[in-house]
C-alpha cells in the first residue's frame, strides 16, 4: 500500500485513510486506554476502515462503494460512541480514527459522484445520496469536534443535544410552528403575494399608476423591518396579525415588481397576434400575458417564501404573546439554552426548505414549457 | 412620385388589368415614423389595388417598407396620410371583423399550448362553440399535413412544422384574406420549396386573396399573380409586374421555363433600378 503511495498514480485519499486507521490502532485512545487496539469495538472499526480503504483502491465500483459506506459509517458511529470512554480529552488514536473515517467517507462520496448510470431510479438515488452523505458527515464531525474539544454548549451545542431538544420539546416546538409558520408566515405570504399580484394587474391597466405607485412600492420595500415591526404591533396587536402585516410589507413589493415585469415579458409578435384576432384586454391577459408572466411570478413566490419566514421570526422580537419561533429564540438566548435556539433554527430551516421546495415543485408543473424546465 | 416603369412592363400591366372586384384599395398612402433622428419615411405615396382571389407579393430590399405596408393593411400600424380600405371598410373595422389571417416571420406559437390548442387560439377568442373549434382545428391541421401532431408542444416540432402550424392557425379563422410576412424566410431551401408548393395548392383550392411579403425573387414569381416591386428611402412602389404564368397550382419545374425567367428578370431589373435610383 505504501509502495503504491510512493509510486504515485493512486488516489491519495484512501491511502491516507488506511494509514490513519493503522496509526489509530497503536496510539493511546484516552487517559486510561494505552492503545486503540485495546478497545475491541474501536479496533474492529479501524480494521474495517483499513479494509474499506483497500477496497476503494482495488475493487470495482459496487463493491468499493458498499465497503466504503459500511466501514466509514460504522467507524464514525464507533468513534462517537467512544467519547464517554475516553473522557474529556481524547488522545491521538481518537482523532486519527475520526480522520480515517472521514477521509474514507469522502473517497466513497467521490466514487459515487463519478458513477455514470442510465437507470433513472439509480441516478435519482445517487442524486439524493450525495447531499445526504454530505449532511451526515457534517453532523458526525460537528458532534465529534464539539464534544472531543470540549466546546462549551453556549457557544455551539452538539447535534445530539439539539436532537434531544427536538424530541423532548415537541409540544413547544409544534405550538411555536403553528403560531409563527402556519399563521403569520403563510397568511402574510398569501396576502402579500396576492395583493402584490392584484396591484400589478391594476398598474398594468392604468398607466399613470405605474409612474405613481411603483416608486412608492420601492420606498415601502426599503423600510427597515426592525422599524416597521413595532409599529405593526401597535396597529394590529401582539398576536400573529401584526407579524403577518410585517410579512405582507416584505413580500408585497417583490411580487409587484416581478409581476409587472412578467406582464411585459410576452413578445411583440405574440401580442400583435392577439391584436390581429381583435382580442380584448381580458383575453390577451388570460391567454397570453399571464402565462408568459408565470416564470416571473413564481420567482417572486420563491423569493417571498424565504422572506416571509425571516420577517415573521424577526417581527416576534418586538412584542408577542408567549408563543412563536422568534419569541422562543429571543427568550431561550436570554436563558442561555442555546440547544433550544438551535432546535428552533432546525425547525425553521426544515419548514423553510419544504415551503420553498413545494413552491418550486408547483412552478415546474405550471411553467413546464419554459426552456429552463422542459426536457 | 418619380416612378421608373420600363415600357415593356407598363404595356403588359395595361394588357392584363385586374378585372375582379378589389379587396384592398390603397391610394396616396404615406407613413412617417417620428424618431429622435428626425422623421423616417417608411412609406410614401403608395397606390395599389388588390383584387379578390389575387396572390400578390411585395418584394424589395430590407427597409423598403414591404412589411410596414402589410402591417398597415392589418391595422398593426396606421398611415399618416392617404387612405386605405380593406373589404370596403377601414383596416380597423376589418381587423375587428376578423377579416384576415396573419402569418408572421416567426411561428409565434405559444409554448404552453399544444399545437392543436395553438391552432384553436383564435377560435377561442372568437368564442366559437367547442365542437366547431374541434372541426376547424382538425380540418386545418390536415390541410397543412400536421395530423398526428395535435398533442405535441411547439418546441417539440421542427421549424418547418412550427411554421405550418402557424399557417393552420391563420387559416382556422377561415378568412378570405391571408396576410403573410416572409413566412418561410427562416427555413431552408427544400422545406421552403415544399411549403411554397403546398401554399399554392391551398390558395388554388380555397380561392383566398393572399398578400405575401418576401425578399426572394423565385418565391415571388413562383407564387404570385402580381408582384409589387418596392424600393427604399422613402419606401415606395417602384414597379408592378403582372404574371402571365397560369393561375392555380404550378409545378416547381415551372421555375425553369422561359416565361418564368422572363418575369424573374423583369423583377430583378426593377429591384436593381430601384437601388441605383437611390445611390
Amino acid at each position: 500500500m505504501t509502495g503504491q503511495l510512493l509510486r504515485g498514480g493512486t488516489p491519495p485519499l484512501p491511502v491516507i485513510a488506511f494509514l490513519c486507521a493503522f496509526i489509530a490502532l497503536f496510539r493511546p485512545l484516552g487517559a486510561n486506554i494505552a492503545y486503540g487496539a485495546a478497545e475491541p469495538l474501536f479496533a474492529l472499526a479501524m480494521v474495517g476502515l483499513a479494509f474499506g480503504a483497500y477496497a476503494m483502491m482495488r475493487f470495482g465500483d459496487r463493491a468499493a462503494i458498499v465497503a466504503g459506506l459500511v466501514a466509514s459509517h460504522f467507524a464514525g458511529a464507533v468513534v462517537i460512541a467512544e467519547l464517554p470512554e475516553v473522557g474529556s480529552h481524547p488522545f491521538g488514536a481518537f482523532w486519527s480514527g475520526l480522520v480515517a473515517a472521514w477521509l474514507l467517507a469522502w473517497a466513497t462520496v467521490g466514487r459515487i459522484a463519478a458513477v455514470r448510470t442510465r437507470n433513472p431510479t439509480w441516478s435519482r438515488i445517487i442524486g439524493i445520496a450525495i447531499p445526504a452523505l454530505f449532511g451526515i458527515w457534517i453532523l458526525i464531525l460537528w458532534e465529534a469536534l464539539v464534544r472531543g474539544l470540549g466546546v462549551p454548549s453556549v457557544l455551539l451545542p452538539a447535534p445530539s443535544a439539539i436532537g434531544a431538544k427536538l424530541v423532548s420539546e415537541v409540544p413547544t416546538l409544534a405550538a411555536d410552528f403553528r403560531q409563527t409558520f402556519l399563521k403569520a408566515v403563510l397568511i402574510g405570504w398569501v396576502l402579500g403575494c396576492g395583493s402584490g399580484f392584484l396591484v400589478a394587474l391594476l398598474v398594468d391597466r392604468v398607466p399613470f399608476l405605474r409612474r405613481g405607485l411603483l416608486p412608492i412600492g420601492n420606498f415601502v420595500s426599503a423600510l427597515p423591518i426592525v422599524g416597521v415591526a413595532p409599529i405593526m404591533v401597535m396597529w394590529f396587536g401582539f398576536d400573529w396579525p401584526s407579524k403577518a402585516a410585517v410579512v405582507v410589507i416584505m413580500t408585497f413589493f417583490p411580487m409587484l415588481v416581478n409581476t409587472v415585469a412578467g406582464l411585459e415579458a410576452a413578445g411583440r409578435m405574440e401580442r400583435d397576434l392577439m391584436r390581429t384576432y381583435a382580442a380584448d384586454h381580458r383575453q390577451e391577459l388570460l391567454k397570453l400575458r399571464l402565462p408568459a408572466a408565470m416564470p416571473f411570478i413564481f420567482n417572486a413566490l420563491k423569493i417571498n417564501s424565504t422572506l416571509a419566514l425571516i420577517g415573521a421570526i424577526v417581527a416576534e422580537f418586538f412584542g408577542t404573546p408567549i408563543v412563536g419561533m422568534g419569541f422562543r429564540i429571543s427568550t431561550e438566548v436570554g436563558r442561555m439554552a442555546i440547544d433550544m435556539v438551535w432546535a428552533e433554527i432546525a425547525v425553521a430551516a426544515l419548514a423553510g426548505s419544504l415551503f420553498y421546495g413545494a413552491v418550486a415543485f408547483v412552478e415546474r408543473v405550471v411553467t413546464f414549457w419554459h426552456p429552463s424546465v422542459r426536457r | 412620385m418619380a416612378k421608373v416603369i420600363p415600357l415593356e412592363t407598363r404595356s403588359m400591366t395595361e394588357a392584363r388589368p385586374t378585372s375582379r372586384t378589389s379587396v384592398i384599395d390603397i391610394s396616396k398612402l404615406s407613413l412617417t415614423f417620428e424618431t429622435t433622428d428626425g422623421p423616417v419615411h417608411a412609406l410614401k405615396d403608395i397606390d395599389l389595388a388588390i383584387g379578390k382571389g389575387d396572390f400578390v407579393s411585395f418584394i424589395g430590399p430590407s427597409g423598403c417598407g414591404k412589411t410596414t405596408l402589410l402591417r398597415v393593411i392589418a391595422d398593426l400600424e396606421r398611415q399618416t396620410a392617404g387612405s386605405i380600405t380593406v373589404n370596403g371598410t377601414t383596416p380597423e373595422m376589418a381587423r375587428l371583423n376578423r377579416a384576415y389571417g396573419y402569418v408572421f416571420q416567426a411561428p409565434a406559437l405559444y409554448p404552453w399550448r399544444t399545437i392543436a390548442r395553438n391552432v384553436a387560439l383564435p377560435l377561442e377568442i372568437m368564442g366559437l362553440p367547442k365542437s366547431e373549434q374541434d372541426t376547424r382545428v382538425r380540418r386545418n391541421m390536415e390541410l397543412v399535413n400536421l395530423q398526428g401532431f395535435e398533442k405535441k408542444f411547439p418546441w417539440q416540432l421542427s421549424g418547418g412544422m412550427q411554421q405550418r402550424a402557424s399557417i393552420a392557425r391563420a387559416l382556422a379563422v377561415e378568412p378570405d384574406l391571408l396576410l403573410m410576412d416572409e413566412p418561410f424566410g427562416a427555413l431552408d431551401e427544400i422545406v421552403r420549396d415544399h411549403l411554397n408548393e403546398q401554399l399554392l395548392k391551398l390558395w388554388a383550392k380555397t380561392e383566398k386573396t393572399v398578400v405575401f411579403v418576401t425578399h426572394s425573387i423565385p418565391e415571388a414569381v413562383y407564387l404570385s399573380t402580381k408582384i409589387v416591386v418596392m424600393s427604399p428611402r422613402p419606401g415606395r412602389i417602384h414597379d408592378i409586374v403582372e404574371s402571365n404564368l397560369p393561375r392555380g397550382p404550378r409545378p416547381l419545374d415551372i421555375r425553369e421555363t422561359p416565361e418564368f425567367l422572363k418575369i424573374a428578370h423583369r423583377v430583378r431589373e426593377g429591384l436593381r433600378a430601384g437601388h441605383s435610383y437611390d445611390d
